[in-house]
């Protein structure tokens, strides 16, 4: 029985990376939110330039769902290499479209999908002799044939075609052309539609549809950023990348056309680090991109900040694991490397986004923080929110809002006579004042050194005042709590003594499980955690509650560690659900785990949930 | 270890300069190096050149890494901001505070282990960078705080306090600046004050990448035989291409020099560079020409000393990476912060 579904389905396409498919299959994905169903797509690439497997997914949602779902229900095969496994991923019930102009033996295909041909390569042969507009239109023209299969509306395809070659009718016209070809090939050939169908909707609103790395940088920008200092490491490369080309736009002095901040793509992570402290020391706001294994070689740079006390915005975006792991895959496996950075007795400051959307927020607001609590502050996002882009909500700033600098002694108060010591608590929130270099020509100078220095940064071994600063800066992480971003909590319909922890790129599953536990009967308080270190109401949320799932996207359960370790929770009161094969974890997966868990415990009635 | 403070009293009749200081308004912490220790007459110099320009000591950042020499920046500039960093990184570390604030004096202090072993890559991309700064490497051949290993510039053949002799190739730091780029590039010694203090000035006043590498003999562990650091083989074998004079705007010029003795260089600020020649034919504004001149030195088992080259109009980071004027850090909101108008925008091509 083929599958019947409008507005909630899967299609994914197999391509050869470097054949030009990723614009063919943005195409394919606007094109829905146009119509105005929600979509989210996933890019699913190795660790190669060209000639390697790439996959896009798209999952059509009609009822908003963001995160994978997956299970494909329509493959767009291009790619023979990756066949077999391809035609194996389809559900029973399926459609798979192929490239029909060389013929293939029955035994190639499964008799439980529906095999849908279409000539990609005769009409492209037929109709181009270039051969890179053979290759690349191709791709258009499957979008062509899936208008025709799916219901994607014509006209919405041009509007998004003239919108993309703006003033370059040169470029357009063929790609129509190639667009309506397909179209009609699949028209006067198949059996138009298929049980997959797109009926348009008013359920996008005015979300915007972006990718995280680009969301941060363009943080990054309003929070101020004027010094970027990174080197190339994926998934984080277009996050540095991205900065660069909003600067171009937005940062560009007018009558000068000179620029209003400094990009350095430094020799390796050290020296990255290392020029994001000194410009930092020096006031300017200052970060650097990174992924997993360039957080590790900024341990030390990152242990000198925290104890010098100067601040440093870092972005990692997360992958599964070292250089030669699985660099292109996501994880949520940098989060204790991050809170607990460097050598000596430190703990920084950590951001969770959840979206792009709060990319571009705490983005900014990492900035403020940094400044604000002079101290590094690790802003974490991961592949699957950074590379991949999501519907969210519109970025949003208020106008009157102001760059908070921070406590910065000015020459004026330094000259008023105001004590002025580099380590000195002054407001009792453990948070010294500081001076930017060059300030007052006899006052406000200091040496700035790691720990060996008293309150006002003259040397010292002495105990007592390293005794005395370390406290200090458990203060001062203890008015971080209330700086970072609150948690937010999402009640059960019905009282439950059962929650759930979770942060990050888990975000859109979770949502989705709960709904569906919620079904089965499953009741829970959910709260996404959105920074380290924890607000109150996390623990509180943790004491309310008999067991508490923590869903995590790693494998050595980092947040649950976490937990316990500054919470000071009974291990057995938190309960691991882990997901890290570098796929992104999905609503069926934490819906199975956790009603697994949840119908042993014994605490709720069960009903039964699908396993993946 | 002195914990003493230093007394703010001195003679009341020091000579000032054009700011109105003393040159002991220029110095900082006493010293907590080693009787003798080179370091400390390299810090000596700095507070002479300093206070010969008559620069704001407020307007001078003095950056360094780990190790001996590292420490000295708490011994000189008491009023200017200092940062001990981490060991081998102090150029990053300067290049950002650099990106940040063109406007200040950058003084990077290092030494051999600092550069040329932990911090080779970093001291090789900042100059390549042509970050603008003065950066000397306060070369003693050995590590001394942690008693006595040989660093990277130890020579080959060259013998450790304890009898170990070193087998490896030494780095030479005065060679990689002039491959990689620096505009600036002279190599001293910490016993010769008359020859390092305009050294120093004309690397102040040079607004490109301007290395000083500074032999600077550990009276601890490397002034014995068979060191090739020490005072009497240095003394012995150094080999000083020219004699500088730095001469600013309206300084009148006083010596008289015989045709052909002298070579001037006028710097893009206006600062005269005047060599007296001491070697025939060495031009210091060919850098092929100081290379092979280095080289050839070395063979015959001598240390060149004096400017080795300069370019006069050199480029700075900020040229290439086309900066505004104004200083990052003092870039005001607005200037920064493109505001929900240009926001929206951004959100309309995202639908």
């Amino acid at each position: 029985m083929p599958r019947q579904a409008v507005n909630d389905f899967v299609v994914k396409f197999a391509n050869v990376n470097g054949s030009g498919s990723a614009s063919a299959n943005q195409l394919f994905a606007k094109s829905i939110l146009r119509m105005g169903i929600p979509i989210a797509s996933r890019n699913i690439f190795p660790s190669n330039i060209q000639g390697l497997p790439t996959w896009f997914e798209v999952r059509v949602s009609g009822e908003g769902h963001l995160g994978r779902r997956g299970g494909v229900d329509l493959m767009v095969a291009m790619n023979p290499q990756t066949w077999e496994r391809d035609i194996a991923e389809i559900d029973a019930g399926g459609y798979l479209l192929y490239d029909s102009t060389r013929p293939m033996p029955a035994s190639r295909f499964r008799d439980d999908i529906q095999v849908i041909g279409v000539p990609l390569t005769q009409i492209c042969n037929a109709n181009y002799t270039d051969a890179r507009q053979r290759q690349l239109l191709k791709n258009i023209m499957y979008v062509g044939a899936l208008s025709a299969l799916l219901g994607i509306e014509p006209a919405v395809i041009e509007q998004l075609l003239a919108e993309q070659y703006k003033g370059k009718e040169k470029l357009a016209k063929p790609n129509r052309d190639a667009f309506h070809m397909g179209r009609d090939w699949a028209l006067a050939h198949l059996s138009c539609p298929i049980g997959l169908q797109l009926a348009r909707a008013d359920a996008v609103g005015n979300r915007i549809y972006v990718e995280g790395n680009a969301a941060a940088a363009l943080g990054a920008v309003y929070g101020g950023a004027t010094v970027c200092a990174w080197y190339p490491i994926t998934p984080s490369t277009s996050l540095a990348e991205a900065f660069e080309r909003h600067c171009k736009r937005l940062r560009t002095e007018p009558e000068t056309g000179r620029k209003r901040y400094a990009i350095m793509q430094a020799e390796d992570e050290l020296a990255s680090i290392g020029m994001v402290i000194g410009a930092a020391w020096n006031g300017a706001r200052a970060f650097t991109a990174t992924s997993g294994p360039g957080i590790s070689l900024m341990q030390e740079f990152v242990g000198l900040a925290y104890f010098a006390e100067i601040p440093a915005v870092i972005f990692d975006v997360q992958r599964a694991g070292p250089s030669t792991g699985m660099p292109t895959r996501t994880q949520q496996s940098d989060l204790l490397a991050a809170a607990y950075a460097s050598h000596g007795d430190t703990k920084h400051v950590v951001l969770l986004p959840e979206d792009p959307r709060e990319c571009f927020d705490f983005g900014a607001a990492a900035f403020d923080l940094a400044d604000r609590l002079q101290t590094p502050v690790f802003v974490l996002l991961d592949l699957d929110i950074g590379m991949n882009d999501w519907l969210c909500e519109p970025f949003a700033w208020d106008d009157s809002r102001r760059l908070d600098r921070g406590k910065v002694m000015t020459a004026e108060e330094l000259e008023a006579g105001r004590t002025f010591g580099r380590y000195l608590d002054v407001d009792g929130d453990g948070i010294p004042y500081r001076t930017y270099p060059g300030t007052h020509a006899e006052k406000g100078a200091f040496f700035t050194r790691g720990t060996s220095r008293d309150r006002f940064a003259k040397y010292t071994e002495v105990g007592s005042a390293y005794v005395d600063n370390m406290q200090r800066l458990l203060r001062k992480f203890e008015t971080a709590k209330s700086l970072v971003p609150r948690p937010v909590e999402r009640k059960a319909a019905e009282p439950a003594s059962l929650g759930v922890l979770y942060f990050g790129s888990s975000s859109a599953a979770m949502k989705e499980a709960l709904a569906a536990l919620e079904a089965d009967g499953v009741h829970l308080d959910a709260m996404r955690i959105r920074a380290f270190p924890f607000h109150d109401d996390v623990l509180d949320f943790v004491a309310r509650h008999e067991r508490v799932f923590v869903v995590e996207q790693n494998r050595d359960a980092q947040l649950r560690t976490l937990l316990m370790t500054e919470g000071n929770i009974d291990p057995a009161r938190l309960i691991p659900i882990l997901h890290y094969d570098g796929t992104p974890i999905t609503a069926r997966f934490i819906r199975a785990a956790i009603a697994d868990r949840a119908s042993t415990l014994k605490v709720v009635p069960f009903a039964g949930a699908a396993a993946e | 270890m002195s914990f003493l403070p230093k007394p703010k009293l001195h003679h009341p009749k020091l000579p000032l300069n054009e700011l109105g200081f003393t040159r002991r308004d220029y110095e900082g912490a006493i010293s907590t190096l080693c009787a003798g220790c080179g370091h400390d007459s390299i810090s000596a110099a700095i507070i002479q050149a300093c206070w010969e320009l008559s620069i704001a000591p407020h307007r001078v950042a003095k950056m360094s890494g780990i190790g001996c020499s590292s420490k000295t920046p708490d011994y000189f500039l008491g009023a200017s901001h200092g940062f001990n960093s981490v060991h081998g990184r102090m150029p990053s570390v300067l290049t950002g505070a650099n990106m940040a604030n063109r406007d200040l004096l950058y003084l990077g202090v290092s030494g051999d282990g600092d550069s040329a072993s932990i911090g080779f890559g970093q001291f090789a991309h900042s100059i390549r960078r042509a970050v603008n700064m003065t950066y000397i490497v306060e070369n003693n051949g050995v590590y001394g705080l942690t008693k006595g290993q040989f660093s990277a510039t130890s020579d080959k053949g060259s013998k450790a306090k304890k009898g170990a002799v070193n087998t490896d190739e030494a780095i030479d730091l005065v060679g990689i600046a002039l491959q990689l780029g620096a505009t600036y590039v002279a190599r001293s010694f910490s016993g010769d004050k008359a020859q390092l203090v305009p050294l120093i000035k004309g690397a102040l006043r040079h607004p490109g990448p301007a290395f000083i590498d500074c032999i600077s003999p550990c009276v601890a562990f490397n002034n014995h035989e068979g060191s090739t650091k020490s005072y009497d083989f240095v003394r012995e074998h150094n080999e000083a291409m020219n004699q500088l004079d730095v001469i600013l705007g309206r300084m009148p010029i006083t010596t008289e020099y015989a045709p052909g003795e002298v070579r001037e260089v006028t710097q893009h600020d206006g600062s005269v560079l005047r060599l007296r020649k001491l070697h025939e034919g060495y031009d210091p504004t060919d850098r092929v020409a100081a290379l092979h001149h280095l080289h050839e030195r070395k063979a015959a088992g001598e240390i060149v000393t004096g400017l080795l080259y300069v370019d006069p109009e050199p480029q700075d980071m900020h040229a290439h990476l086309g900066t505004v004027e104004r200083p990052l850090n003092a870039l005001e909101d607005a200037a920064l912060v493109p505001g929900a108008a240009a926001l929206e925008r951004i959100n309309a091509a995202l639908r």
